[in-house]
C-alpha cells in the first residue's frame, strides 16, 4: 500500500492548521494520559466517577450474559451426566452409605462442639455478612485481576471490605459503585494477604503470581518450612481480613517459599459474601490497589 | 434510520455511518471482555479493542485524525481496569509512531502491517502491565503478559479480517 496523501495539506492554511492542531492535541494528550496513569497511585476522583459510570453502563449486559451461560453450563452438565450413568449410580450409592455413617458421627460431634462452645462462651464473632452477591465478570484482557460484583453501595458494600465464598477468601472490595463493585481478587499480584498456617500458626504472606496461583513466603527467611498440603488461613494482621478465613492450600515448595492454590476458585463460585472490614479503620487506611 | 441507510440507488453512505462504524466497533471490542461472563484467572484474551483499533488504522491510514487514540483509549481504560490514562496515552503514541513510519516508508503490505502491529501491541501490553504494577519485578511482569502477547500477535490477522468486513458494511451502497 502506498503512502497516504493525508500529511500533505497543500496550500490551504486551514488544512495546515488543522493538521498541526491534531498533532499538538495528540502529543499533549498522550503525555497527560501517561502522567495520569503514573500518578494514578492517587486515583483522581473524577476518573473514579467516570469509571463507575462506564462500569454501570455495561453491567446490564454482563448480568444478561451471566444468566444465559449459567443455564447453558447447566445443560452441559446434565448431558454429560448421561454418560457412565450406570457405574456412577453404583459409585454414588456406596458413597451415600458411607456418608450417612459419617453424618451420624458428625452430628454427635456437632452437638459436642456446641456444648463446648457454650462452656467456653465463644461467640461467633461477626460472622454476619454485609450482603451476598455473585461475581459478574473479570476482564480477561487486563494484567490486573479485578472482578465485578453484582451489588454495590445499594447493598451496603464499601471499599476495603473482604469478600469470601463458602470455600474461602476471594479478595477485597476495591471501590463500590451504585449497583456494582470492583473486587481485587486474591490472585492479583498486588493483593498481599497476611496468612498463618492452620496447623501451627506459622505466619506468612501471600500474593498472586499472575497465573491463578499464589506465592507464599514466610516472614522468617532462614527456613522454608512449607509442605504440600498445608492449609493457610488469614491471620487477621493488618486489619482488613478477620482471622481464620480459609485461603489456600500449598501445592509445592520452591526455593524461597511455596506455591499455593486458592481454596475458592473465583471462576467456579456462585454466591460470594461481602464481610464487614475487620477493623473499622482498615477501610480508611486502605493502601493503593 | 434515514441517517444510516442510503435512500437512493448509488448514493454514497452517509457521513454518520462512515464515522460511527470504526469508532463504534472499537468501543464495542473494548467493552466485550468486560461483558464476558468468565472470571479469568490470568490474562489470556487479546486486548480486542487495541487489536481492532490498530487493524483499522493500518487498513485505513486516512480514516482517523491522530488524536483519536485519546477518547478511544480512555474508554478502554475505563472498562479494562488499567490505570486511567495508560491506554489513552499509549494508543496515541502508537498512532504517532505509525504516522512516522508512514512518512518514512514508501510502501507497506500485509506482512509489514502485521509486524508493526505485533511490535506496537507487545510494547503497549508490556508498558501497560508496568503501569498497572509499578513495583513488580521485571520477570514477574513478563510472566503476567507473555502468553497474552503471543495470543494477540497470532490473533491480529483475524482482527484485520473483522475490520475489513466492517469496512465493507461501512462503505455499502445500494
Amino acid at each position: 500500500m502506498l503512502r497516504p496523501a493525508q500529511y500533505r495539506p497543500g496550500q490551504s492554511r486551514k488544512a495546515q492548521y488543522r493538521l498541526f492542531a491534531a498533532y499538538v492535541v495528540a502529543i499533549v494528550g498522550a503525555v497527560t494520559g501517561l502522567l495520569l496513569a503514573i500518578l494514578s497511585v492517587a486515583d483522581p476522583v473524577g476518573f473514579a466517577a467516570m469509571r463507575s459510570v462506564a462500569q454501570e453502563t455495561v453491567a446490564p449486559a454482563a448480568r444478561l450474559t451471566r444468566s444465559i451461560t449459567g443455564s447453558v453450563s447447566g445443560i452441559d452438565d446434565s448431558v454429560a451426566a448421561y454418560f457412565a450413568a450406570g457405574s456412577q449410580n453404583q459409585r454414588l450409592r456406596a458413597q451415600v452409605a458411607e456418608q450417612q455413617r459419617q453424618l451420624v458421627a458428625a452430628s454427635t460431634l456437632a452437638e459436642e462442639n456446641r456444648q463446648m462452645r457454650i462452656l467456653l462462651k465463644l461467640a461467633e464473632q461477626g460472622s454476619d455478612a454485609v450482603a451476598n452477591g455473585y461475581l459478574l465478570t473479570s476482564n480477561p484482557t487486563s494484567s490486573r485481576r479485578l472482578a465485578i460484583l453484582s451489588i454495590g453501595r445499594n447493598a451496603g458494600v464499601r471499599a476495603g471490605m473482604p469478600v469470601r465464598a463458602a470455600d474461602g477468601l476471594i479478595g477485597r472490595v476495591l471501590d463500590a459503585g451504585p449497583t456494582t463493585a470492583r473486587i481485587l481478587l486474591l490472585t492479583d499480584s498486588d493483593n498481599i494477604v497476611p496468612l498463618r498456617r492452620a496447623s501451627d500458626g506459622l505466619p506468612a504472606l501471600a500474593s498472586g503470581s499472575g497465573n491463578g496461583e499464589l506465592d507464599v513466603r514466610t516472614l522468617n527467611l532462614a527456613s522454608n518450612p512449607f509442605r504440600p498440603g498445608d492449609i493457610l488461613v488469614t491471620s487477621g494482621t493488618g486489619g482488613v481480613y478477620r482471622p481464620n478465613i480459609p485461603v489456600a492450600i500449598v501445592v509445592r515448595k520452591h526455593r524461597d517459599g511455596a506455591v499455593a492454590r486458592p481454596l475458592a476458585d473465583p471462576a467456579k463460585v456462585d454466591i460470594v459474601s461481602v464481610l464487614p472490614a475487620y477493623a473499622a479503620s482498615a477501610a480508611e487506611s486502605e493502601v493503593r490497589p | 434510520m434515514s441517517g444510516l441507510a442510503p435512500t437512493r440507488i448509488g448514493e454514497p453512505p452517509s457521513r454518520l455511518r462512515l464515522t460511527i462504524v470504526p469508532v463504534g466497533s472499537v468501543m464495542i471490542a473494548s467493552a466485550l471482555p468486560a461483558i464476558l461472563p468468565t472470571i479469568a484467572a490470568w490474562a489470556w484474551l487479546p486486548p480486542l479493542g487495541l487489536a481492532l483499533f490498530l487493524a483499522w488504522r493500518l487498513l485505513h491510514p486516512t480514516l482517523w485524525p491522530v488524536w483519536i487514540g485519546l477518547p478511544l483509549g480512555l474508554w478502554d481504560d475505563l472498562l479494562s481496569g488499567q490505570p486511567v490514562g495508560s491506554a489513552a496515552g499509549l494508543w496515541t503514541l502508537t498512532l504517532l509512531a505509525i504516522d512516522f513510519i508512514d512518512q518514512r516508508t514508501y510502501w507497506r503490505g500485509y506482512w509489514q502491517d502485521w509486524m508493526i502491529a505485533a511490535i506496537a501491541m507487545s510494547a503497549i501490553m508490556l508498558v501497560g502491565a508496568r503501569l498497572a504494577h509499578p513495583t513488580a519485578p521485571a520477570s514477574q511482569l513478563i510472566r503476567l503478559v507473555d502468553l497474552q502477547i503471543v495470543v494477540t500477535i497470532l490473533a491480529y490477522p483475524f482482527m484485520v479480517r473483522v475490520a475489513a468486513w466492517l469496512d465493507s458494511i461501512r462503505l455499502l451502497r445500494r
